[in-house]
């Protein structure tokens, strides 16, 4: 065991640091600092920035046009991103849907949807949650019904993020309630955004962004090729995907980048303030806060092992997303905290280009540390909620 | 040591909460928070009606008379019913301020008008390097002949925006974080000088960063004696974090309330999901914290009434308890709904911003915790 990188891994290292420090789109970078939330446009093409590289399949095989890397890479390049404070990439398309299209497809429908995932030229959302069906995601009563070479799909998906942008949903939907477990008779359909009868209607979350939506389908008909694998095993392929989004979102590098830069922050002044870096009690928990997430850190990285040698994300993949909202969420705390009044204001129109910054509330994106932080606060409702991952390690680790 | 409340408080707490069920609900906050004014200028008017602008006043100012448990059994409700409208920065903050500071003419002048709901007013207390240190005052004031030259950056100014009256402390004398120097003066909103950045804040209220360039007063601007302002100050500071732990006591209450309520009713796995026991042990501890913060509301709002030794002392460890437990009743009341709890169309989310605002008022648990650890 060793903690250094090899010279091949260091060299890896500056490669992808640069990269991220040196090419991406300037007025992305600009963005990114002032806080100005980015649009499709802005996200599609710093996604096919990274494609344009030929690291857009970081996650993916070889075969499927992936990258292939190790753990450690897989590791330095999330770090990598996220301490250069690039965008995330939106996960529906080349973290969840592809892994299940690569895995579960057919030939056709690996050669028709892969190449543009890869290069982000399709958006992609999820269609799991409904409004009767949350944690208990396998009560879900859209139904699909076969009717000569379609689906005829009807009901309601909800929470679905970004799907005002998205082009495809991948959708869990009921096939046949004719069933021993309501496991079975789920089956996992792609369906195109712009077949007739698809409507999308926002919702606002807690903060005052459209973030997410309702999808409604009314006879919406959806050829039979845009089923993934055998029509009845969809909650099978579904959970895969879910412990991929869980192993993706514990989000350790984007945290310990915010830790960072709250540490920078706390010791200088801020709007003239003392520094935080003299208030103990603040101090003694962002120090508790790195030690967590050192742990969690080693924790993704020998799960992120175990998948390079050869194994899917099994049930530890819980672990990971419970333990990594946690703490975005605890950092998020410290951040309004260090705030102080200034987390307060809601002034998210002063978060725009050319909005000169001597005009801002507070200094930098303070006034954002709040909405961050309840926004964040679905970390540990979505993916599914943290009470459903301790059953899961509960029943699956412990054997309950 | 007597728990029972008497005709006029049990009077003031029936006739908040009829108001709230008859004529405020969460549409209506909801559609007043979103207006330019941020408040609904006739519900304010009732508020005066009503009489509760002049609840913490003397009979000889025209007032009640009321205390700390009155202000507590008032905001208590005005926390269950989410209440956007000014009663803090007006009655509480600048009220509290004239009160005992102005003279009878400055009482003529700004607090009858307050009371009778004419003029708006907020008190100055923060400035962006003060954090919660009430003695970091920057704004300095500077003689000049018979008047007076402000200048300095006033921040987070409750309802500072609409105010036509502005109190605002400042230097008179002494270093920039002593208590000793520092002169409360009354500013008009429009005064020469004054500009304002009015923005909402996240919890559906009002406020704004205020810049005082050469603000020319009168000596009579003066609120109480030149130098001497601290004690009035902090003393109003106390009272405002008895009322918002108050607020958050009601808000607390009634998210328990609401969680138990939903859990009831939403169904998954086919059964109701508060029949899970491991949710159940969270709203025990949801209920146990509002309990206990309930207790300390009473043991501090008693003690301050009655003037004790533990009246200051209690105002820290009632803040405290509500920094904690109040944080952690909303994400729990938050986390319960699911999805239904970030979304701006349900109120729960409304109910935990406004909680998180009053932790980040007027000292945060660890900074009041401080206090105690001595």
């Amino acid at each position: 065991m060793h903690i250094t990188f090899s010279d091949e891994e260091l060299a890896f290292r500056d490669e992808v640091r640069s990269f991220f420090r040196e090419e991406l789109p300037e007025d992305i970078v600009e963005k990114q600092q002032q806080g100005v939330h980015l649009g499709r446009e802005d996200q599609v093409r710093f996604q096919k920035a990274i494609f344009d590289r030929g690291w857009a399949g970081y996650n993916w095989p070889v075969e499927y046009g992936g990258t292939g890397w190790t753990a450690v890479q897989k590791y330095i390049f999330a770090t990598e991103m996220a301490d250069a404070n690039a965008p995330v990439i939106i996960p529906f398309g080349l973290g969840m849907v592809g892994p299940v299209i690569y895995t579960f497809g057919n030939q056709a429908q690996k050669k028709r949807f892969l190449p543009d995932i890869l290069e982000s030229n399709v958006w992609w959302c999820q269609g799991y949650s409904e409004p009767g069906s949350g944690s208990d995601l396998a009560s879900l009563k859209t139904r699909a019904e076969l009717a000569g070479d379609h689906y005829i799909v009807n009901g309601t998906k909800t929470w679905t993020t970004l799907g005002q942008h998205a082009d495809w949903i991948f959708c869990l939907v009921r096939t046949s309630t004719d069933v021993a477990r309501r496991q079975e008779g789920i089956s996992f359909l792609l369906i195109d955004m712009k077949t007739p009868g698809v409507t999308v209607t926002p919702i606002i979350t807690i903060e005052g962004d459209h973030e997410i939506n309702e999808v409604h389908f009314k006879d919406v008909a959806v050829p039979i090729e845009n089923l993934v694998g055998e029509e009845g095993k969809g909650w099978t392929y579904g959970k895969v995907l879910l412990q991929h989004e869980r192993a993706g979102t514990a989000g350790v590098a984007g945290t310990n980048y915010r830790l960072k830069k709250l540490r920078a922050q706390a010791a200088r002044s801020v709007r003239g303030a003392t520094p935080l870096v003299n208030d103990r009690n603040f101090m003694r928990r962002l120090a508790a806060t790195e030690i967590e997430l050192k742990a969690l850190e080693f924790t993704e990285l020998r799960t992120l092992a175990a998948v390079a040698s050869g194994k899917a994300p099994g049930p530890e993949s819980s672990i990971l997303k419970l333990k990594g909202t946690e703490l975005q969420q605890a950092v998020d705390e410290l951040y309004v905290e260090a705030a102080g009044y200034y987390a307060l204001p809601y002034v998210p129109d002063q978060y725009v280009l050319d909005f000169p910054i001597e005009d801002r509330v507070g200094e930098g994106a303070e006034t954002k540390t709040s909405l961050r932080y309840f926004n964040f606060r679905k970390a540990s409702i979505y993916g599914g909620s943290n009470e459903i991952q301790k059953n899961i390690v509960a029943k699956h680790v412990l054997g309950l | 040591m007597d728990f029972s409340f008497n005709e006029v408080q049990m009077m003031l707490t029936d006739s908040v909460e009829k108001f709230i069920s008859n004529d405020y609900d969460f549409e209506s906050r909801q559609k007043y928070a979103a207006s330019e004014l941020g408040y609904n200028a006739e519900v304010w008017r009732t508020f005066a009606e009503l009489g509760w602008t002049a609840v913490p006043f003397s009979e000889a100012d025209g007032g009640f008379d009321g205390g700390p448990v009155e202000m507590m059994v008032m905001l208590q409700q005005f926390g269950r019913g989410l209440i956007v409208e000014p009663y803090l920065a007006n009655v509480i903050l600048a009220g509290g301020i004239l009160r005992r500071a102005a003279s009878e003419p400055q009482k003529l002048k700004l607090l009858q008008p307050l009371i009778a709901g004419e003029l708006q007013a907020a008190l100055a207390y923060v400035e962006p390097q003060s954090r919660y240190d009430l003695a970091n005052v920057e704004t300095t004031a500077e003689a000049d002949g018979d008047a007076w030259l402000i200048n300095g950056h006033k921040g987070f100014v409750l309802n500072g925006g609409h105010a036509g009256l502005l109190i605002v402390p400042a230097r008179t004398s002494g270093e920039s974080v002593s208590p000793d120097g520092i002169t409360l003066f009354a500013v008009g909103g429009m005064a020469d000088g004054v500009s304002r950045k009015s923005y909402p804040t996240v919890d559906g209220q009002q406020a704004a960063e205020i810049k005082l360039n050469n603000v020319r007063v009168e000596k009579n601007a003066v609120l109480g004696d030149v130098d001497n302002g601290f004690a009035t100050l902090a003393a109003v500071i106390d009272e405002a974090t008895l009322a918002v732990c108050a607020e958050a006591v009601g808000i607390m209450q009634i998210l328990t309330d609401k969680t138990v309520e939903y859990t009831k009713n939403r169904v998954q796995f086919g059964v109701p999901i508060g029949s899970f026991q491991a949710l159940q042990h969270r709203m025990v501890d949801m209920l146990t914290a509002c309990e206990q913060s309930y207790s300390l509301l009473i043991w501090a709002s008693m003690a301050n009434a009655d003037g004790t030794d533990e009246a200051k002392k209690s105002i820290s460890a009632l803040k405290y308890q509500i920094g904690t437990a109040g944080k952690k009743v909303g994400q729990e009341a938050v986390q319960l709904h699911g999805g239904m709890g970030v979304s701006w169309d349900v109120d729960i989310a409304h109910y935990f911003k406004r909680l998180t605002a009053i932790g980040q008022m007027f000292g945060t648990a660890d900074w009041h915790l401080d206090k105690l650890a001595v």
